[in-house]
């Protein structure tokens, strides 16, 4: 049995990837991907959690985020391709249309 | 008539005023000048003509009326209502205010008709007449406070009715502020009157303080009470040391001068004393202050009247002065005296700021009286009349000055030869400045034309008219008029009083003051020595009038020498003893040094709006540093949520979690 700290250990491994990604990378596709890794992350220390304890509820909660992610990806995705057209980039730096 | 049919018109009198004021002052702007006269002149003359009515069909027997109109205050069992009462004290009042008012009315058409602001001063005029009729109608003393406060509104408006002028406007304002400072002491005699009889009904108070005993150590709550209204009336009615206002107050229309400043208004605070006689009674302190201010302020203010050049100046310190006989009776008890006084000084007086107002008219706004002389020639009937109401003022009999005069110095006497002396040597100088005013006018020679020119217009123009200065002229009917009908009270209206029947008719309103006064009197009664001072009184008069003809009319070179020979006491009188500049000092200038420095400068300035300043610009300094935290930049706002969840997350590791 591997212990719960190694599957802690590494999900926060995986969070803190995705929060560093998220701050500096700039391109949108990347900071997505970021996201997701962040909610990977969390659902990875559920699923420890929920093995851990003997607790289904745990679970059931990983296939919530995993259906909200899905929705967020198609949703996410489409405003990506929405500002790639119209402004022919994908740097965060450069969609500032909204600053003041 | 019965009290229910009465009632009406008694509360019909002060509204119809009112009634004027509000149309020619919402529509007087847009309306001709007749259309003005007719409405100003219609409800004052209505009020008359009801008062008259009333007059008529008043019998003492059934006095007082009563009349509540509506109800006013009620907390617990403490009450006020707006109601009216007359008895034979309000009677004489309303007659005297409504009658000269409606003659000063009259008179204000004819002196007021080229003025632009015609309409605003027929309005202010009603006003005043509703605020005036309020005040000597009233039931209670909360009623009479509204006139009187009214009254002084009407008074500030129309002193600086012609507002452009600096002067007008300060001395508008000086009057103001200086009847504050009377109307604290009424204010705060109320408030005793509410604490200690629960009520300021005139007769439910006066109910309660019969049955008190006369204080004789003077330090109980009727001395107090008595002491505050007398601070009022001071101020209203231009007594030591409040008087500064009365002779700035002559800025106003000369109208003004004679229905506010002489005939009515100045004399609320001798009506309010009269009408408070129950309680000054058994207040022999407060009555010993009033007979001292008044016997003093008398003396006073007739001397500087000597000294004075500007004829309404004179005619000013003259209402003072006589102001102050009103007081002196009803300090040693006579207060049907100082009430006769009062009507017959509304004739005379009245009659000579009229007859004033019309010389001013017909020379074109001159008031120096060192550039008047020989108007006798030019107006006449101008000339007549005053000399009517200086013979009246003077005491001479049988004028009407003379009977209330002398009636006073009687009750002086009877009280103490101190008053008394004073009281004729006041006589002696009120006879020698009305005959000198009289000389300087209408005597010799026509000086104006000469020094006008010469000098440019001149300084103490009030009332110009703006018409070009041509031969003097007298003035038109509708002025005259008003003076003759005063003339023939001045000469008639002593003989009310003949054989005391004035002071029988107002007997019941001072029924229980009076007990106290009639056992003094009757100690001395004596009628040699009755007959003995009014043959003083008469003899000091005619010998002011010997002193003013020899100095002014005979010798009209004299009167400087002298003033050259005395001096610095001529310089004193002439600048009123220089109580204006100790004021000044005294009062003015540490209140506004005051208000400068500490509250202006130090508190309002230093904490007030620093406060307000300060904390505006830490709010600003703290948002300037703070504010580029919000680049717009996503990732830096994604590193702050970051960085607050890390030190959060930090906080529940090191806190432990529970």
């Amino acid at each position: 049995m591997i212990p719960l700290s190694y599957y802690l250990l590494l999900s926060g491994i995986l969070f803190a990837c995705g929060v560093l990604g998220f701050l500096i990378k700039r391109n949108i596709i990347t900071i997505f991907m970021s996201i997701e890794l962040m909610l990977n992350g969390v659902n990875l220390s559920f699923v420890a959690f929920a093995a851990q304890w003997h607790a289904l509820s745990g679970q059931v909660f990983v296939f919530f985020v995993m259906v909200v992610a899905a929705a967020e990806a198609a949703v996410g995705l489409a405003i990506i391709i929405a500002v790639y057209r119209t402004r022919e980039t994908l740097n965060v730096d450069r969609v500032n249309l909204l600053k003041l | 008539m019965t009290p229910q049919t009465l009632s009406p018109l008694l509360c019909t009198i002060p509204l119809l005023p009112l009634a004027g004021a509000a149309i020619n002052g919402f529509f007087g702007r847009q309306s001709s000048k007749k259309a003005i006269s007719a409405v100003a002149l219609a409800f004052c003359g209505l009020a008359f003509f009801m008062a008259v009515l009333i007059a008529a069909n008043f019998s003492s027997a059934s006095a007082p009326y009563s009349f509540p109109l509506a109800h006013w205050l009620r907390s617990g069992n403490f009450q006020v209502d707006f109601s009216f009462y007359l008895d034979q004290l309000s009677l004489v009042m309303l007659l005297v205010v409504t009658g000269v008012g409606f003659l000063i009315h009259i008179y204000s058409v004819g002196y007021m008709w080229d003025d632009d602001g015609y309409y605003r001063f027929m309005s202010y005029m009603n006003l005043f007449m509703f605020f005036m009729l309020t005040l000597v109608l009233a039931k209670n003393y909360l009623v009479m406070f509204i006139g009187w406060e009214g009254v002084g509104l009407a008074s500030y408006l129309l002193i600086g009715f012609w507002f452009t002028k600096d002067s007008a406007a300060a001395a508008g304002k000086k009057a103001f502020i200086v009847n504050r400072i009377g109307d604290f002491g009424f204010l705060i005699a109320l408030f005793l009157m509410i604490k200690h009889f629960h009520s300021l009904d005139f007769t439910k108070v006066f109910a309660q303080v019969s049955a008190w005993p006369t204080e004789v150590a003077g330090i109980g709550i009727l001395t107090a009470i008595g002491l505050l209204l007398m601070v009022g009336a001071a101020g209203k009615s231009a007594q030591i040391p409040l008087y500064v206002w009365l002779p700035d107050a002559m800025e106003g229309p000369t109208p003004v001068s004679a229905l506010i400043h002489a005939a009515t208004m100045v004399t609320a605070g001798v009506y309010m004393v009269a009408r408070s006689s129950m309680i000054f009674e058994r207040a022999p302190t407060a009555m010993m202050v009033v007979a001292i201010i008044g016997t003093l302020t008398a003396l006073f203010a007739a001397t500087i009247g000597i000294a004075q050049t500007d004829i309404k100046k004179v005619l000013a310190y003259s209402t003072v002065s006589q102001l102050g006989y009103m007081f002196m009776a009803c300090g040693v008890g006579a207060f049907s005296a100082g009430i006769f006084h009062l009507m017959t000084h509304a004739f005379f007086k009245g009659l000579l700021f009229l007859a004033a107002g019309s010389v001013i008219h017909g020379i074109g706004g001159e008031q120096d009286m060192r550039k008047m002389g020989g108007l006798r020639l030019y107006m006449p009937w101008t000339f007549t009349t005053m000399g009517i109401a200086t013979l009246a003022i003077a005491g001479i009999p049988p004028f009407a000055g003379f009977w209330s005069k002398d009636e006073i110095l009687w009750q002086a006497f009877n009280t103490s030869w101190v008053y008394w002396l004073i009281g004729v040597v006041t006589a002696f100088i009120t006879s020698f400045y009305m005959f000198r005013l009289m000389y300087m006018t209408f005597g010799g020679d026509y000086r104006s034309p000469a020094v006008q020119e010469a000098h440019g217009h001149n300084p103490h123009g009030h009332d110009d008219h703006g018409h070009g200065h041509g031969e003097p002229h007298e003035s038109p009917w509708v002025m005259l008029g008003p003076l003759v009908i005063l003339a023939v009270l001045s000469v008639v209206g002593g003989f009310v009083g003949y054989g005391n029947r004035f002071e029988h008719f107002l007997a019941p309103v001072f029924q229980g003051a009076t007990e106290v006064a009639q056992e003094a009197s009757h100690e001395t009664a004596g009628r040699a020595l009755e007959y003995l001072l009014m043959a003083v009184s008469v003899s000091v008069a005619g010998l002011g009038w010997l002193l003013a003809y020899l100095l002014y009319s005979r010798r009209p070179q004299l009167p400087a020498r002298i003033a050259q020979s005395l001096g610095g006491l001529y310089q004193a009188v002439a600048h009123k003893y220089y109580i204006d500049e100790l004021y000044a000092v005294l009062f003015v200038k540490p209140v506004v040094d005051g208000s400068t420095t500490i509250l202006w400068h130090d508190i309002d300035q230093g904490v007030i709006d620093a406060a307000v300043n300060d904390s505006a610009d830490a709010a600003c300094h703290v948002s300037d540093s703070v504010r580029h935290m919000q680049s717009g930049n996503l990732r830096s706002y994604a590193g702050w949520v970051a960085a607050g969840g890390a030190v959060v997350i930090a906080y529940m590791v090191w806190m432990g979690v529970r």
